[in-house]
This record gives C-alpha cells, sequence and structure tokens, in this order.
C-alpha cells in the first residue's frame, strides 16, 4: 500500500488554527512528505505531541496520535515503539515541550536510543501562552516575563544530544521545504533516534528570530563539500559555534544501534495469549 | 492459634541480615512449615539496626506476634533492640569471641548460647558464612533436620558453583556441632516437618508474578522503597515472554512510558511509593481521559514527603482516589494478602482493559516485604482470565465510524465503553488527548459535548459497579454484633486476632475490603452491627471517612501510624479496648 500513499494522507481534515504565515505548516508538511516517502502510511504511524502550539499536530495530521502532557511527549513514544517496534513513531513538539518542562526526557531519550523521530518546532519563544521566553531565546530578549531579556544563555539543544551521545542530529528550517523533508526523511531512515531541531519562526511574538534573520544567516550543510556528518569533532565545533545557524545532518553515527536492537524486541507486545502464558507454572515452580 | 515458633536474626545493616533470614525461612519452607516473616528496621538508638524475623507453624501463619523465641545477635544492641518480645525461654545465639560481643549480658533466665561463628566460618572456608554458622546453631537448638538448610543453601548458592554450596554446607555443620558439643540443654523448641511442598514469596513478587501472567509485557518505573522489588522481579523475566522492563529517569517518564506502551496496546504497569506516586500524578487525568488501560502499582510507605521509607503505613488512599486536578474515573483495588497480590493484579490489569480506564493496585510495605507460604495451587495459572475488552479489528472498524468514515475512539456508547482499535489496526487512525474531545478524540469546549463525554467516561463506572463482583472477605463469627472492617494488609494481623478474641470470650465478624473504590456497599452490615470499628494504618482514618459517608454515621477507629504493622496480640487488645468505650470519638 506504501506505493500508493500521498503526503496529504496525513493531512486530517481539521484546519490548523497557527497563526497565518506560522513555521509550524512548514515543518508539518515536511514530516507529512518525509513520512510518506519513507513508505508509512497513517495506520502504521503513531505521532505523539506535547503542549504548546507545536502539541496540535497531532490533530492536523492524520494517522494514529496521542497529544499528551507537557514535556512528556518523548516518554509516550519511547512506550510506544518498544511496545510495538511495527510502528513508525514520530514525536513532535516545541522547545518549551522539549528543553524547557521535558529537558531531562530529551537527554535521556537521546541516550536510549529508540528508533523514532524526535521533531521539534523551535521558535524561541513561548507562542501559545502569548510571547515569554523560550529555553532557546537570547540572552537579551525582551518579553512580558523578561523585559530585560533573560540574562542567560539559550539552551543548546544539538549540543545537549551530542553530549548524551546522540546517534543522529540534525537541524532545518521549516521554509526551506524541500530541505526540511530530505532532512526529516534521513532521521527517520536512521537506526535509532534521529533528531531534528526545526527552525520554525513565530510571526506573531518573535520579531528577532524571523524568518528573514534565518533566510540571511543559515548555512546549509548540504551545500559544504566537505562536511562529514559522521566526524563528530567536526561536527562538535560547528555546534558549539553561537554565531552559526546551520541546516543539514551535523552528526550521524553509523554504527547506531537502536534500542530495540540492543534489548532483542522485535514483537508486538499486544498480542498474548487467552490465558496465562506457556510456562506461567514455572514462575511458581521457582518460588519452592 | 498456630503452635509457633518465632525467629530472627538482627545485626547492622550490611551484615547480610536479610539473605540469612530468607535462608532460613526457605529451609523451613522446604520442610513443609508455613512461614510469614517480617523485616524489622526500629531505631530506637541509631539508625544501622536491622532484623529479619520469622514466624512458623505447621499451620499456616498470617501475621506477626509481640513473641521472640530464638534470636540470633550479632550486635548486643540486637539484644536490647528486642527486650519487650524476648522471654524467659528464649534463647539468644551469639559470637562471645567477637570483642564487642564479649561482656554480653543475657537478661534474666533466658538462655544464651556463645558460638564462635567468626572462627568457626573461617575453619569451613571464611568469615562471610558466620551467619550460616548461626543457621545451624539455630538447627540444633530447634532439633531441625539440617538437611533443609542444606536445600535452601543449594538454592541460593547453587550458582555460584559447588564448592561454595559445600563450605555453606560445612559451615552450617559447624555450627550445630558445636551447640550440640558445648552446650547440654534440653532445648523446649521443636520443629516439626511436613511432606508439604510450599512456595515461598513476598507481596512485590507476587505483583510481579501476576503481572506476567496477565499478559502484561511492559514495565517502566523508578526505582523506590518498597516497590523495587515489583521491578527487579520483572527484571529478566518479563523478556522470556517477549517483555521489556525500563527504567526511566524519573516517575514523570515511568508513567508516561507506560502509557505509550498501553496506547500501542501492550498491558502496561508501572510501580512506585508515595514519592513517585506524586510526580504520577501529573499524568492520571490524560490516562483517564484518553481512556488508556493502565495499571498503576502504589506500594504504600510511611508519608508524608521523604517520610518513613521502610516503615508501613496505608496512607495514600486519599491520594489515588483523589489526586490529580479535575474530576476522572478509576478503580481503586487494595490487595488484603500476599497471595491477593497476585490475584488482584492479574484482575486489575481485566479492570483497566474492559473499562479502559487507570486502575490503581494500592499494596503497601507490610505486603512488600514480607515473605510467606503458600500452596503453590494458589497461583494456579490455568485459572487466569484475560478480558480484553471492546478491541475491535480492521473488520469491526467500519461499524464504530461517522459519515466520513472516521473512527471513533470515544463513541458514546450506552454502557460508556468505547471501541478500542490498537494502532496497526487499517482504518482506523485516530488520536487522543488530554484536551477535552469529541468522539473522535479531538479537542472540543463545545458544552453538549463536554457534559456527554464526562457522562459516558463515568457511566464505565456505574457499568463496572453492576458488572463485576466488588466482594468483602468474611472472617470471624457473621452473628456477632460487633464488626471490624479493614483494608490492605491489616487481614492476617485480623484473622489472627480473632482467634486470640476468642479466647477472651469476645465475638467479632471481620470484614476485609479489597475494593476502595469501586467498593461494596456495606451500609447494611454497619447498621446491623451493635459497635463498628475501622482498623486502618493511618492517622486520620481514611478509609473510614468512606465508610462514614457511605453508611451516613460514626464508626470507631483503631490507627496505628508509628511506622510499625499491626501484630495480631495487640490489635486483639486495641479491639478489646474499643469495644469498651463507650463513645465514637469526633
Amino acid at each position: 500500500m506504501s506505493s500508493e500513499v500521498r503526503f496529504t494522507d496525513f493531512k486530517s481534515d481539521k484546519q490548523p488554527t497557527w497563526c497565518p504565515g506560522c513555521g509550524d505548516f512548514g515543518t508539518m508538511n515536511g514530516m507529512m512528505k518525509a513520512l510518506a516517502e519513507t513508505g508509512n502510511d497513517p495506520d502504521n504511524t503513531f505521532v505523539v505531541a506535547g503542549i504548546g502550539c507545536s502539541g496540535k499536530i497531532g490533530t492536523y495530521m492524520h494517522s494514529y496520535a496521542l497529544h499528551g502532557v507537557h514535556g512528556r511527549a518523548l516518554p509516550v513514544g519511547t512506550g510506544v515503539k518498544l511496545a510495538n517496534p511495527d510502528l513508525e513513531v514520530m514525536v513532535a513538539g516545541g522547545d518549551g515541550d522539549g528543553y524547557s518542562i521535558g529537558v531531562g526526557h530529551f537527554i535521556h531519550a537521546v541516550r536510549r536510543n529508540v528508533d523514532m523521530t524526535y521533531v521539534v518546532m523551535d521558535n524561541r519563544i513561548y507562542g501559545l501562552t502569548k510571547g515569554q521566553a523560550s529555553p532557546t531565546s537570547r540572552e537579551d530578549f525582551e518579553t512580558s516575563t523578561t523585559p530585560e531579556g533573560p540574562k542567560q544563555p539559550p539552551v543548546n539543544p544539538l549540543a545537549l544530544a551530542l553530549s548524551a551521545g546522540g546517534s543522529f542530529i540534525a537541524q532545518s528550517f521549516s521554509t526551506d521545504a524541500q530541505r526540511h523533508t530530505e532532512i526529516v526523511q534521513q532521521a527517520i531512515e536512521h537506526d535509532g533516534f534521529g533528531f531534528v531541531n526545526v527552525f520554525s519562526p513565530c510571526v506573531t511574538f518573535n520579531d528577532v528570530d524571523t524568518y528573514d534573520y534565518f533566510r540571511d544567516s543559515i548555512v546549509d550543510l548540504g551545500d559544504d563539500e566537505d562536511h562529514d556528518p559522521t566526524d563528530r569533532e567536526a561536527a562538535k565545533t560547528k555546534i558549539l559555534d553561537a554565531d552559526k545557524e546551520y541546516q543539514g545532518v551535523l552528526y550521524q553515527n553509523e554504527e547506531s544501534v537502536p534500542y530495540s536492537d540492543l534489548h532483542g524486541l522485535d514483537s508486538n507486545m499486544a498480542d498474548i495469549p487467552d490465558g496465562a502464558p506457556e510456562g506461567a507454572m514455572d514462575l511458581v515452580r521457582e518460588f519452592y | 492459634m498456630p503452635d509457633d515458633l518465632n525467629w530472627a536474626i538482627g545485626g547492622e545493616a550490611g551484615d547480610g541480615i536479610d539473605s540469612t533470614g530468607k535462608i532460613f525461612a526457605q529451609a523451613l519452607s522446604r520442610a513443609g512449615r508455613h512461614v510469614f516473616t517480617s523485616k524489622d528496621f526500629a531505631s530506637r538508638i541509631r539508625g544501622g539496626y536491622t532484623a529479619y524475623k520469622i514466624r512458623s507453624s505447621v499451620d499456616r501463619v498470617e501475621s506477626v506476634v509481640d513473641r521472640l523465641d530464638i534470636l540470633v545477635a550479632l550486635t548486643e544492641r540486637t539484644i536490647d533492640e528486642n527486650l519487650d518480645e524476648l522471654h524467659d525461654d528464649s534463647v539468644i545465639i551469639y559470637d562471645g569471641e567477637r570483642t564487642e560481643m564479649e561482656n554480653v549480658e543475657i537478661p534474666g533466665d533466658m538462655v544464651g548460647l556463645s558460638v564462635p561463628l567468626k572462627r568457626l566460618a573461617e575453619e569451613a572456608g571464611g568469615a562471610i558464612m558466620q551467619n550460616i554458622v548461626a543457621l545451624g546453631a539455630a538447627c540444633e537448638v530447634t532439633n531441625f533436620p539440617i538437611a533443609n538448610l542444606d536445600s535452601a543453601l543449594e538454592k541460593k548458592f547453587g550458582d555460584k558453583g559447588e564448592s561454595i554450596v559445600e563450605n555453606n554446607k560445612q559451615a552450617a555443620r559447624k555450627g550445630q556441632e558445636y551447640v550440640a558439643e558445648e552446650y547440654d540443654y534440653e532445648f523446649r523448641y521443636d520443629l516439626d516437618t511436613t511432606d508439604d511442598d510450599y512456595v515461598l514469596l513476598n507481596g512485590d513478587e507476587a505483583i510481579g508474578m501476576g503481572a506476567i501472567a496477565a499478559g502484561c509485557r511492559f514495565y517502566a518505573g523508578y526505582p523506590i522503597t518498597p516497590a523495587t522489588d515489583v521491578m527487579e522481579y520483572l527484571t529478566g523475566r518479563i523478556e522470556q515472554f517477549g517483555g521489556e522492563v525500563v527504567q526511566a529517569e524519573d516517575e514523570l517518564s515511568a508513567i508516561n512510558m507506560a502509557l505509550g506502551a498501553a496506547r500501542a496496546g501492550a498491558r502496561a504497569m508501572t510501580a512506585t511509593s508515595g514519592p513517585g506516586i506524586d510526580l504520577m500524578t501529573e499524568t492520571f487525568g490524560l490516562v483517564a481521559t484518553s481512556e488508556t488501560p493502565l495499571v498503576i502499582c502504589d506500594v504504600m510507605r510511611s508519608g508524608p514527603s521523604t517520610g518513613m521509607p521502610t516503615k508501613q503505613e496505608q496512607g495514600d488512599l486519599n491520594m489515588t482516589l483523589y489526586g490529580g486536578h479535575g474530576e476522572i474515573p478509576r478503580f481503586v483495588v487494595a490487595p488484603t494478602n500476599i497471595s491477593e497480590c497476585f490475584h488482584k493484579t492479574v484482575e486489575a490489569f481485566n479492570l483497566a482493559e474492559k473499562y479502559q480506564t487507570p486502575v490503581f493496585l494500592l499494596a503497601d510495605l507490610s505486603l512488600a516485604v514480607t515473605e510467606q507460604t503458600f500452596e503453590p495451587e494458589t497461583f494456579d495459572m490455568d485459572a487466569v482470565e484475560i478480558d480484553r475488552g471492546k478491541i475491535v479489528d480492521e473488520d469491526e472498524v467500519e461499524s464504530w465510524t461517522d459519515e466520513r468514515d472516521r473512527f471513533q475512539p470515544h463513541f458514546s456508547t450506552a454502557d460508556g465503553i468505547s471501541p478500542r482499535a490498537l494502532p496497526g489496526t487499517d482504518g482506523a487512525a485516530h488520536m487522543s488527548t488530554g484536551l477535552e474531545h469529541n468522539a473522535l478524540g479531538r479537542r472540543t469546549e463545545d458544552t453538549e459535548i463536554r457534559v456527554e463525554q464526562v457522562d459516558k467516561r463515568n457511566r464505565k463506572v456505574e457499568t463496572a459497579e453492576e458488572q463485576e463482583d466488588w466482594d468483602v472477605r468474611e472472617f470471624g463469627d457473621s452473628d456477632s454484633d460487633n464488626l471490624v472492617i479493614s483494608w490492605g494488609s491489616n487481614e492476617g494481623a485480623m484473622r489472627e486476632a480473632l482467634d486470640f478474641l476468642e479466647e477472651d470470650g469476645v465475638d467479632v465478624r471481620f470484614l476485609s475490603v479489597p475494593y476502595i473504590f469501586p467498593r461494596p456497599d456495606l451500609s447494611d452490615e454497619i447498621e446491623a452491627a451493635d459497635e463498628v470499628i475501622v482498623v486502618e494504618c493511618n492517622e486520620t482514618g481514611q478509609f473510614a471517612n468512606l465508610l462514614e459517608r457511605d453508611a451516613l454515621t460514626r464508626l470507631k477507629r483503631v490507627n496505628k501510624y508509628n511506622g510499625v504493622r499491626f501484630k495480631a496480640d495487640e490489635l486483639a487488645d486495641e479491639i478489646k479496648a474499643s469495644l469498651q468505650t463507650e463513645e465514637v470519638q469526633a
């Protein structure tokens, strides 16, 4: 069936309520295209969404989905994927969901290397609550709760992922449809935790990290013939360079072994017998 | 009243108290004797003291009592800690060659047996086996066939190689022979053996075994006393049945992982204790409104906050019943003894899937850390029934779609239970959310749909109240005017307290309630009795408050919240005192 699947099959009949021009439109379109390109269909795809503008994505896409608690999307995705390895699991969130309330889960999800894709719509602002500083906001970014700016350095999510042993670390720009789709597609195809931080501008509350800003500053690694995504040291240098906004796969460990393979999980845990499993009486005998 | 022996080993934490005690319990079980164990972390002086106590009889034992017959004291403090329970016929085994034990005074008429545990252990191959020497000495004191201890040692050390096993057997014999040769006492203890085969397990293990039997394949948890044993039991076992245990980074993650696995269609659970259940509260509402079947086990310990982590309490009833903002349907099931930990776990999984709700399995520390013997048939795997509820396959999807062929996971049915399509089912892709939603699982703030969905979810509880048996377990004299009600692990102590009370001419009807919500309506039983006493291990009487509301009356209460479980003899005295009290205290 996969050959017949078109990306619009992943579109629900619900019209998004994102602000006109929101970066999340482009982010979502790329996700849908990448899912279709990789041979998935809505009935074998599970999307987990957190809270925030990004969290609405489960409603606008057509697939199995759960829109959960703020910050816990990655644990939910982990449970889904380990329980049924046949499902394509895509976790979506924002910079608040993933790098603030959920940052603890982010680091451990990276370490765990479950074979799923994590797309973060990073707009460097809290949009749904109408414009407060996010963990990726600039130090001097003035908002209603930080009138003089946060006065703290922004979180560097790529660096967090690299230091936690990330096996696929990438960044894209939502409006660059072709590159964004390619990168998400590579994340899906990666054996392990495919992490993509997506510049997904907020046109309503962020007048600093705008489309124009990103268009002017993006450095696309796809244009850099010398870039070797398997070179972790080179990736480190780029990731720690605060002056550059890279697009592309910064790092990929080609030797990555996903959690399910390491732990020998290959069956759908939903399939259980009508009674106690065969051999269950041995569990009792153990207590003699 | 069982003709029982009460034995203990005590010393400093790190002295191998638990594992030694467990070996002796195993030996008694192998000999066809019943065993009921408890762990004593009492701290009257300072931290560090720990003891493992065994009550054993050829008859069933359901509780601990305030009497200690044989004590292996690795430290002088062990004797001090147990003075209340020791009596003139008690035997104390200690190593008089240890510097700190040289001047030990044996109280009263008790028999003190100084056995050079360390020296004999070294002779057998290593000082590490000194506790085993003490077990050999205990065998001699109790005229207990040492072959049973051999068998327990084989089980314990079998995978470490034959020489380790042989050395331990040798160490035990050295202790036995030393007592036989050096002491010419006629000990009054004589441990009979039977041909019965028992299994020996604790409540956490019973919960874990119940989970595997019920088809649970996914467990996520974060280690916490006293629930860790559930996780440790499942680790290495659930994998054999195609499952997985994940150690999460915290309880917030653990419950959400389990939720994810359950959304994918696996039977999933998490287990924790007070501080962990606090964190998990965040997700209760999502589990309930997304109508995800999930078993959440809370093995209660003393709270609040960090409280007394190794002490008994039944303080989380309100937490599991009311925890979380907003109003959500949920079930709360509280096993009353160790074998029920198994059966109620199986039941919890069926309730969760039949009604697509969170089910709280509310156990307590006394169940978790107690090892008890059972006939193996108690855990009859052939009798395990699995009811997965309204799961629809791809052929049935069509009958649950709307006019635009969209599957409706929250369709409002007459019984409140909606169809459930597992991910991967063709044509049924759908979402759910913690936002109020319509039948499609999509967000809505439509006032009518809101009411419809709330009513639908609550209707599941009504359906369950009608369809399921919410039984009570009844003991004692059913015609008595004195009614005692308890929940959770108090059942064992109360059952034995009935014997003490009967000896004193006090008849009591005892109802042990394993269901907190929904729960049996005991209004008639309460009204029919002259005296009603509710027994529980907390200060405010959380269960008594529920029963008072159900029956619109005031009830007497026996509460204990010093961190130690009820003992049978103590409870009998409390019941008698309460019956003699005129007024119900406000």
